[in-house]
């Protein structure tokens, strides 16, 4: 592992940086400043920072309130109780009232890998992504992270954004990143296949990608960190131009990434996709990377996934 | 000064007939409400269809939101919106619907679920301590509301942040869908409680003008703490055969029902304005 600074790293250097130039910038944290990264901002701006508790759904109806009276709130929790504990608040105060809040959720996934399903966040995407008025992003590496949050510091639209407790390895080169807000961006170009796999999970279809080229088979892999609003077209594009779609994500395989993009290419009904997730089931134990190989999320088991999908 | 106690009886009245109209609502707890919104909208709060967007308006929550009805009456009779808006109460397409949204003017944040208010009426409060305004936050909620782990929460975050510029009011009317509040999940010692929470508690007579009146100047006095009103209410107050019975949280009159509703509320309106 090159990179040693995690994405939620970037969050809190970014959050610095606006709160110097905008006082309105307020972050919340339900006893999660530390494993959020934002001790250094709770000390450097203590005005603009505010402490619940260990209580999300406080946390949640109060970012709602401080930004219904002009504050862009920032509230960061693990995703795990953000995205369940707090939906109620999430659909009513901030997406209904459609309230300036942004749901930072750290740590997601199966980041707390041995720490059970209460810590785990597996079910954030079907469950933000089915309130109105509510945006879904995954994003996968830190200059993506900090692209997306110079957008999301700027807009005024609630959104909840997933990244991972520990640092991952880059997608893109520092200075030489394409982004466009909502779009999905094209890592590599191929025609035989697409991965679409939006987080951490990026990096594992960029690197089955590899795998494959050395095999003659050229994938096209598509980082969707905008999983709503989806990049439709993107998706379509995919299933026209390739002859399969293999989806990759860090999320239970119902109501994730991989049924989105089902849905968008069952109109058209063009081409196979075949949805890699993590199961229905409390996941094993143990580290990220451990747990993902036991599921299969990994360059190699992805690779053969997709070898012998063309070879059907 | 406007004859407050008489208004109250006159919304109560348009209210009724919102409802009649419209085959649904939730009368009682309207008509156990009416004096608190009428004390706050005609006497205490700084809110007006002219500064609906100057930021140093108070703020308002209603928490208990399905009263939605009491409070379009008292917002088209305070001029934010046309009183003929809530011919289309409920009605298909009609942004005036059971609960508030903030689609309709003079409403500040979407409510319904319940055990929302309060929380968000702490984020109004700590935005103006932040800011250095002086706008109040109100906040209005329900008794059986009080069973939602939200409230609590609340509760202790605006104690522990000392947020004397939030009042909250409990129209206590001591009944819910099911029957008596203290038989389904019981507030006895409530006042207690919120004081354990560390806020200033003040006990009031809730459809009493002069009453609310007298603790709403208490509660902005009061420095150091926020303060919670509990307002002792009759549900259904204003109608003699729907106070104090649970049936009456969302039955809707029938013609007969609803005349004599109509003439007792002409007669304490008229004993009000005598």
């Amino acid at each position: 592992m090159r990179n040693t600074v995690a994405n939620r790293q970037v969050i809190c250097d970014v959050l610095m940086e606006t709160a110097r130039q905008d006082p309105d910038l307020v972050v919340l944290c339900s006893d999660s400043r530390g494993s959020a990264s934002l001790s250094k901002f709770a000390d450097t701006y203590p005005r603009q920072f505010v402490e619940v508790g260990i209580a999300e759904q406080d946390l949640v109806s109060i970012s709602a309130g401080l930004a219904s009276c002009g504050k862009r709130a920032f509230a960061a929790s693990p995703a795990c109780f953000l995205s369940t504990r707090s939906m109620e608040q999430a659909r009513v105060d901030v997406a209904y009232s459609n309230t300036n809040v942004k749901l930072i959720g750290i740590s997601g996934g199966i980041s707390y890998g041995a720490l059970g399903l209460t810590h785990h966040s597996a079910q954030d995407i079907a469950v933000m992504g089915s309130i109105p008025n509510l945006r879904v992003y995954l994003p996968s590496d830190r200059f993506q992270t900090r692209l997306l949050m110079e957008q999301l510091v700027r807009d005024d639209a609630p959104a909840y954004l997933r990244v991972g407790r520990n640092p991952v390895e880059d997608v893109y080169e520092e200075g030489r990143v394409p982004f466009e807000m909502d779009r999905a961006t094209t890592v590599c170009e191929g025609e035989d296949l697409t991965l679409i796999a939006c987080g951490e999970m990026v990096r594992v279809a960029l690197d089955a990608a590899a795998l494959l080229r050395e095999k003659q088979i050229f994938c096209r892999v598509l980082d969707m960190y905008c999983i709503k609003p989806l990049d439709k077209e993107a998706v379509l594009r995919a299933a026209r131009e390739t002859r399969a779609i293999v989806t990759l994500e860090e999320h239970s395989i119902i109501g994730g990434l991989g049924s989105l993009v089902c849905q968008v290419v069952a109109e058209e009904n063009r081409c196979p996709v075949h949805c890699m997730a993590l199961p229905d089931s409390a996941p094993v134990a143990g580290k990220s990377q451990e747990v993902f190989a036991y599921y299969g999320l990994e360059p190699n088991h992805v690779a053969s996934v997709c070898a012998d999908l063309l070879n059907r | 000064m406007e004859n407050l106690q008489a208004k109250a009886y006159s919304l109560r009245r348009d209210i009724l007939d919102m409802i009649y109209r419209a085959k649904t609502g939730h009368i009682g707890g309207d008509f156990s409400v009416c004096e608190i919104l009428t004390v706050l909208y005609w006497r205490h709060m700084n809110v007006s269809p002219q500064t609906m967007d100057d930021p140093d308006r108070d703020r308002f929550v209603m928490s208990k939101g399905h009263s939605v009805e009491a409070l379009y009456s008292v917002l088209a009779s305070r001029g934010f919106f046309p009183k003929e808006d809530l011919l289309t109460f409920s009605q298909f397409k009609t942004k005036y619907i059971g609960h508030p949204n903030n689609k309709v003017n003079g409403i500040e944040m979407n409510s319904g679920s319940l055990g929302h208010g309060l929380p968000v009426g702490v984020g109004m409060a700590l935005a103006a301590k932040m800011d250095g305004r002086s706008y109040r936050t109100y906040v209005v909620m329900g008794d059986g509301e009080l069973a939602e782990g939200s409230v609590w929460e609340a509760f202790m975050s605006a104690g522990h942040y000392k947020l004397d510029n939030l009042i909250a009011m409990i129209d206590r009317n001591r009944l819910q869908i099911s029957g008596s509040t203290e038989v389904v999940m019981h507030h006895e010692n409530l006042e207690q409680r919120v004081r354990a929470f560390d806020w200033n508690v003040i006990q009031a007579e809730g459809n009493s003008i002069e009453a609310l009146d007298r603790a709403l100047c208490q509660a902005k006095a009061f420095r150091g703490a926020p303060t919670c009103i509990i307002a002792n209410t009759t549900k259904g107050c204003g109608v003699s055969f729907m106070e104090n019975q649970a049936g009456w949280h969302h039955r809707v009159p029938t013609e007969a029902e609803y005349r004599a509703a109509v003439r007792e509320l002409a007669e304490k309106e008229a004993e009000a304005s005598a």
